[in-house]
């Protein structure tokens, strides 16, 4: 299991952040993301492997018309 | 006389049928740090004018833009005084910032009137030429008052320094051919139609009360007039009740340094690292300069806030349709509605053959479609079809119609009609049901013509509603939770069930629900950021405030956070784009030499949008209960709605509300779930009056008013009336 902003999602094997973007659908692209606290950079969201019962945080930074 | 028939009439003998009603000329004034510091007051029922200088505390106090616009209308109107009236004024106004060319997103105009369907003050914002011009013409702002006998168009020709007032009778009043005439009309030369902008509005604007303005600017590239819209509350609908058919500004010395800024290095080094991170990360993030704003389409339909269906539901399986990958914009070519701005977001697509409506079987360019347009007249009609979609985005314009309000409105009486409240012979024939589009296009083309359900329909949710009680006996508590309005204004297009601070963003705004005020939805729904009323309340205090402060000063609210820094997650309160914020306090200060930090900019709006909330009370409409929201805005309204969303609502019943659902019906959840929601949303009305120093009625507090400086003894009077 992985904490994504508060909810409970369904933890894979060797799951990356960019795999847990596609999982939750967050397609925006203006985010930051830190796993149990540490923000981790934009070009390592494919390589990042997110451990079972990790908390991650996806901040879509704030848009709108 | 019907546009079209007046295609064979030639520019000179248009212009040879103006007969001049007034003509002034003034003394020339150089914009000194950003203001020209007077206004221009027309009147155009006696065809008079005035120069008004504008005091060192009204700038101060009001900074310029919405601010002016405001503090003018309410010395020209009185309490009594309704939309139609003659004393009801529009009011232009570009802000001191505006017209610099350095920093993008710097050339907005603001609108202000008294809106005929909120009967209250409404501001709109709109890109152009004509703001800026207008101000190095000589004016901060331009008031114009009274009502024409017969159609007008008002010329001021910054170059010479006069202005006309001219019977015109000839000109097409619809904005893509009215534009491109008094463009050609007014330029001495094709070189010179750079230097002409023009204000129009449409036929439908004529019958309706969603018109809006179309600003206008010349494309030498394209050689192509585009138009850019104040879309908001009708003030097109008051432009044209006022026969104004267009308004017309020169002027031909435009440079860099314009606005006379006291440093204007200062702007430019900010200005150039601003362009370096636009052409280098745009692609990245928000693709403005290739799709501009439709790419929202397939975001907010991932985030299940695409309204579909009259806001039902959050998504849907047609929504790629409609979204940024089918409307193939024309590329290659500047984009911006001002100069110097890289983020190019005015997408067009060119050669559109159009296939209703006088029009019909012209090929046209047509100006977006933005998202508010797709997702209003697209996906909330439940119309997932590109071509119906561009057709309805054009009518809109060159009708001069707000496309939020239509496609609001479109969605409501689909639903009506679906839900049996309406049917064929009330609307003429018109098969309303969600999909139609060429029911639709046929509503917009009867706006136009001023017939028919398609202008009952132009008068407004607020007033459908009454109508369909009174006429066919609908049911009124339904059709206030489904009619998606607040104070009269039509809901822009985002789905807020899940976001109680986006609920209070749209229905505690001045003006009604319109996004620019707040936009809190990632925040609150997803990121999770702001889980108490406090948080919440917070948000509600500084997001509205500091997007006021665009509308104050002349700058497009997109260059803040549509692009980022590189770095901009590493900061501290990365959601403010604090880099972006930072270079706001720069400019303003290196144009007006008044040094500002980020504190002043929140108090600088803090000022207007308390003005600007005991302007709502003076017009008897601000207090509490007029942010009082439709239910469908909070939660499901059917069961339908429900059961499309069960898990969801189950889940928040049983853990948030701690009821044991087990054998409750459907129709008992909604119930329980709707109960639940609304005290949140009353709870969280009382902690934001509270963090913005106003009562439980709403009501500004005289401390609050004294603190900001504007307890003026007028202003007093009408706040003492509600405590």
């Amino acid at each position: 299991m992985v904490i994504v902003n508060g909810e409970k999602i369904e933890w894979e094997k060797n799951m990356t952040i960019s795999r847990v973007l596609e999982k939750c659908k967050y397609s925006y692209p203006n985010i930051m993301v830190k796993v149990n606290g540490t923000l981790v950079k934009r070009e390592h969201y494919s390589k990042h492997i997110v451990k079972d019962r990790d908390v991650v945080q996806v901040i879509h930074l704030m848009s709108g018309g | 006389m019907n546009c079209c028939n007046h295609k064979k009439l030639s520019i000179k003998e248009m212009k040879q049928a103006h007969k001049l009603l007034a003509e002034f000329e003034y003394i020339p004034q150089e914009v000194q740090r950003g203001y020209a510091n007077r206004t221009l007051y027309l009147n155009i029922s006696e065809n008079t004018m005035k120069i008004k200088p504008i005091s060192e505390e009204i700038k101060q106090k009001f900074t310029g833009g919405r601010g002016f616009g405001l503090w003018y209308l309410w010395h020209a109107i009185t309490p009594q005084t309704r939309w139609n009236d003659p004393e009801n004024e529009i009011i232009i106004s570009p802000g001191p910032i505006a017209g610099i060319t350095q920093y993008p997103g710097a050339g907005k105009s603001y609108v202000v009137s008294l809106s005929p369907l909120t009967d209250l003050p409404i501001d709109s914002n709109v890109g152009g030429y004509f703001g800026p011009y207008l101000k190095f013409a000589g004016f901060d702002a331009l008031e114009i008052q009274g009502k024409a006998d017969k159609d007008i168009i008002i010329f001021i020709d910054g170059d010479n320094h006069k202005i006309y007032i001219e019977e015109a009778p000839m000109e097409c009043v619809d904005s893509h051919i009215l534009a491109e005439q008094l463009t050609e009309m007014y330029a001495d030369s094709e070189e010179d139609k750079i230097n002409v902008s023009v204000i129009s509005s449409g036929k439908a604007a004529e019958h309706t009360r969603i018109g809006m303005l179309n600003f206008s600017y010349y494309d030498p590239w394209r050689k192509h007039t585009f138009l850019k819209q104040a879309g908001r509350g009708g003030i097109g609908t008051v432009f044209r009740d006022k026969k104004i058919k267009a308004l017309v500004i020169k002027y031909s010395n435009l440079k860099g340094d314009s606005n006379n800024p006291v440093d204007v290095e200062r702007i430019a080094k900010i200005g150039v690292k601003m362009h370096k991170e636009i052409r280098d990360l745009d692609h990245l993030q928000g693709r403005m300069r290739t799709v501009g704003t439709s790419k929202l389409v397939e975001i907010m339909n991932d985030y299940d806030l695409l309204p579909v269906n009259n806001f039902k539901y959050g998504s849907h399986p047609e929504a790629h349709k409609i979204s940024s990958h089918v409307w193939n914009f024309s590329q290659g070519l500047p984009d911006g509605c001002w100069y110097g701005c890289t983020l190019q977001c005015a997408k067009k697509v060119e050669g559109f053959e159009l296939k209703t409506g006088p029009y019909k079987g012209q090929k046209v360019i047509v100006d977006g479609p933005e998202y508010e347009t797709a997702a209003g007249v697209g996906s909330n009609c439940g119309i997932f079809n590109r071509d119906a979609v561009l057709e309805c985005n054009f009518y809109c314009d060159t009708y001069g119609i707000d496309t939020i309000s239509f496609g609001t409105i479109c969605a409501f009486v689909m639903e009506c009609y679906e839900n049996g409240i309406i049917n064929k012979e009330i609307t003429g024939g018109l098969e309303l049901y969600f999909g139609n589009w060429e029911a639709q296009l046929e509503m917009l083309h009867q706006m136009a013509r001023g017939e028919g359900f398609g202008k009952i329909a132009g008068q407004g949710i607020k007033r459908l509603k009454e109508i369909f009680v009174k006429e066919y006996g609908a049911d009124e508590n339904f059709l206030n939770d489904i009619g998606m309005e607040v104070k009269g204004l039509e809901y822009s297009e985002y789905v807020t069930k899940e976001s109680l601070a986006q609920q209070g963003g749209y229905g505690m705004a001045n003006k009604g629900p319109q996004h620019d005020e707040s936009w809190l939805i990632f925040m609150d729904m997803v990121n999770k950021q702001i889980p108490t009323f406090e948080d919440k309340a917070e948000a509600l205090f500084y997001f509205p405030l500091f997007r006021t402060w665009f509308s104050l000063v002349g700058l497009c609210k997109l260059p803040w956070n549509d692009i980022e820094p590189a770095d901009n997650a590493e900061k501290d309160e990365p959601q403010k784009v604090p880099e972006h914020v930072q270079n706001y306090v720069e400019i303003f200060s290196a144009v007006t030499g008044k040094e500002i930090t980020k504190e002043d900019i929140i108090t600088q709006s803090e000022i207007v949008y308390n003005f600007q909330k005991v302007f709502n009370l003076r017009m008897g409409k601000g207090t509490r209960k007029y942010d009082d929201i439709p239910y469908r805005s909070a939660g499901p309204v059917t069961i339908e709605e429900y059961e499309s969303r069960k898990e969801r609502y189950d889940k928040q019943l049983k853990e948030e509300v701690g009821i044991d659902i087990h054998g409750m019906t459907t129709q008992e959840k909604i119930e329980a779930l709707r109960k639940y929601r609304m005290e949140q949303y009353e709870k969280l009305r009382d902690v934001v009056y509270k963090r913005r120093g106003w009562t439980l009625d709403a009501v500004p507090k005289i401390e609050t008013l004294k603190k900001l400086g504007i307890d003026y003894p007028e202003v007093v009077e009408v706040v003492k009336q509600y405590l």
